[in-house]
């Protein structure tokens, strides 16, 4: 038999009928939806007649657009409110369960899905959103889609698809103290550019990736979008397993073995072939810090801002200069020189327990710097709770932080939750486009540990140095 | 069927990485309509903070209304799958964007809503800008010729997967399409159900 890779047989497992040339009818495990990019889909479905095939496979969530400072629908404004309401109304029709407000379990998508076991390897899941590549790491194929093709697969429970090219990301050796997963991630995209993964399903493989924790390791996966890859993938191991036993959707008592023995085979055959092969050794990783307005444009936090003549590729040359009058900054400044006013601690990237526990251990007994807000956003009810259990929450709040409900935020401020024009903010998201926090929005991608402690400093800080040399960041 | 996919008067965004929050800022995704989206296209950099259309902008400049054809670089389309940034291009008035790439999941969504995505190599890609430097461009797309016909016999060949080329051809509801395979799909949630009872 051919070798293979974990992508290609997960693929071939999910054909449902090959349609015609390259393209094939693959099957899908899991849809995961929420208010943004479902209505339209609904409507369609409306329209035409049709009805939601596998609504057992469907879960839905509200996130995007709920406010974090109030239960209630009605706290993010009347067009959102509608919005809101029309993901209720098309679930109690179409039968679909839903994770409401009032839900304790309520949270972005992407934390719930793997916190309730709907999450499980070998899985093709999809969501109308492009970080649904987090999913990955459980060794499931995971990707975003539109809303057209949301319809599609609420009528057929199918999607039409093409194989992608494989790309193999290898992190070799182990991370450095506060190097974390969100680092090994800037730092393969600084590598690899927005655009290197595009065409690709990136396996991320390698003894660094192997002592991840599950939230590490989704933190990887949700930011392979951000090089373009279509998902990311991470073979499912003893790690994976122990994460998925007990929890509510993940396989029962009856059934566990069996799973956990095809799970087994899910990884790529040693002599597979991929298109692309890329190798990274860990300890050369340091924290890492975007400078520009999108994410191939990060350093390590002890490198100068470049200068738009350093890049022999003319267009990234332009890129850089645009990116440098946008941010306010200019090359060979020191990120470490650099005020910020609002620090955003969140996201699907980097708002499960371990990130607030990062966040927490940098900041107990010290105080927010005066004139940064500073938030924290935890990703789902469940993560709100045990953090409010393990005192992350108290000690959050003794540092000034403000403590918020579940929801995406300040990622992409479709609540009211914002950064102002000319504001600089060091966030735990995934995205620093021009405005995405809000319009003339400042973003700095960093991880909940150099988020923590930007806060506390009032400016960037190198966290590796700091906490070895003097162990205070004031 | 015409020969001609489209035909119009190109608009020049010289641009790389275009992403979809410029596309379409996040204040126009609270609609929970399919319509109406044309005016937030490139809403940030269309309007200036007060709400007056910024005459820097090239979508704003006179020679440029009524473009139907959006030459762009490499990457366009990166970030979310908001299917709204192709609604907004295409309610705007292009049916057509040519660039040196897209990014995967807006390629799928403009093709899903009938527009045509042409790749191009960065040396096709520079020559094309360098046509619109020397004045207004109409050019005529024919897709089943896969070529971009620039006039006076000049024209820019184009690749494309054959199975897109034909549902863009045929114009095929893509959903009915899949519903033809009911008796398969039935067969795989038979198959599924006893093989990994675990998955529901
Ligand atoms: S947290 Fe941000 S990136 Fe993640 S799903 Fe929400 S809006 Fe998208």
């Amino acid at each position: 038999m051919m070798a293979k890779t974990l992508y290609q047989k997960i693929y071939q497992s999910h054909i449902v009928a090959p349609v015609n040339g390259s393209t094939d009818l693959l099957f899908v495990d899991r849809h995961l939806i929420h208010e943004v990019t479902s209505p339209q889909a609904f409507a369609g479905l409306r329209q035409a007649g049709r009805t939601v095939r596998r609504p057992d496979l469907t879960y839905a969530t509200m996130d995007h657009n709920v406010s974090t400072q109030l239960r209630s629908i009605d706290a993010a404004g009347e067009t959102s409110r509608k919005q809101l309401e029309a993901l209720a109304t098309n679930c109690k029709e179409f039968n679909v369960p839903l994770l409401d407000l009032m839900h304790p379990d309520q949270g972005i998508v992407h934390v719930i899905g793997p916190e309730l076991g709907l999450t499980q390897p070998g899985m093709i899941i999809v969501c109308g959103d492009s970080h649904t590549s987090t999913h990955g790491a459980f060794g499931a194929i995971a990707f975003g889609i539109g809303t057209s093709e949301v319809e599609h697969v609420l009528a057929t429970q199918t999607l039409q698809q093409q194989v992608a090219k494989t790309l193999k990301v290898e992190v070799t050796g182990s991370l450095s103290p506060f190097v974390t997963p969100k680092d090994v991630i800037m730092a393969v995209i600084g590598q690899l550019g927005t655009a290197g993964g595009n065409g690709y399903v990136a396996e991320f493989c390698g003894s660094a990736i192997r002592g991840m924790s599950m939230e590490g390791r989704m933190t990887l996966c949700n930011m392979s979008i951000e090089m373009g890859a279509k998902a990311g993938l991470i073979a499912p191991d003893e790690v994976t397993f122990t994460y998925l036993k007990g929890k509510p959707h993940a396989p029962q008592a009856e059934h566990w073995d069996a799973a956990v023995q095809y799970w087994q085979s899910l990884y790529s055959d040693a002599d597979a072939v991929f298109d692309k092969t890329v190798t990274i050794a860990a300890e050369k990783i340091r924290p890492q810090v975007t400078w520009g307005t999108n994410p191939e444009q990060v350093i390590a936090v002890d490198q100068p801002i470049p200068s738009p003549e350093s890049f022999s590729d003319l267009i990234k040359a332009d890129a850089a200069r645009r990116a440098l009058t946008y941010m306010g900054i200019e090359a060979g400044q020191k990120l470490t020189d650099l005020k910020v006013d609002v620090v955003f601690i969140g996201s699907c990237t980097n708002s499960r327990i371990e990130d607030l526990r990062q966040a927490a251990a940098v900041v107990q007994g010290k105080q927010v710097a005066s004139g940064v807000r500073a938030l924290i956003v935890p990703g789902s009810g469940q993560v709100k709770r045990q953090a409010e259990a393990e005192g992350l929450a108290d000690i959050f709040k003794a540092s000034g932080f403000e403590w918020r409900e579940p929801g995406c935020s300040m990622c992409l401020g479709m609540n009211d939750d914002r950064v102002e024009a000319g504001q600089r903010c060091a966030s735990t998201s995934n995205r620093n486009f021009e405005g995405r926090q809000g319009r003339g929005s400042r973003t700095h991608l960093v991880s909940p540990a150099m988020a923590a402690a930007a806060a506390i400093a009032g400016r960037f800080v190198d966290i590796s140095y700091v906490e070895r040399a003097e162990g205070t960041y004031q | 069927m015409s020969q001609i996919f489209a035909q119009g008067l190109v608009c020049p965004l010289d641009k790389n990485n275009v992403d979809t929050d410029q596309i379409i800022p996040k204040q126009f995704l609270t609609s929970v309509s399919r319509d109406g989206f044309a005016e937030a296209l490139f809403y940030d950099w269309r309007y200036l903070a007060n709400e007056q259309p910024n005459p820097d902008f090239v979508l704003n400049e006179p020679a440029y209304k009524g473009a139907s054809i959006l030459l762009t670089r490499a990457n366009f389309g990166c970030g979310s799958s908001r299917e709204h940034a192709p609604w907004a291009i295409q309610q705007y008035g292009f049916n057509v964007v040519i660039a040196e790439s897209f990014a995967d999941i807006f390629f799928n969504n403009s093709i899903n809503n009938g527009m045509l995505l042409i790749s191009l190599s960065a040396s096709n890609i520079e020559f094309l800008f360098s046509r619109c430097q020397q004045g207004t461009q109409e050019w005529k797309i024919d897709l089943a010729g896969q070529q971009i016909i620039l006039g006076n016999n000049a024209a820019v060949g184009f690749q494309i997967d054959p199975d897109i080329k034909q549902r863009l051809l045929s114009g095929l509801d893509f959903i009915g399409a899949s519903e033809q395979f009911e008796p398969q799909i039935s067969g795989y949630e038979k198959q599924r159900a006893s093989a990994q009872p675990w998955l529901g």
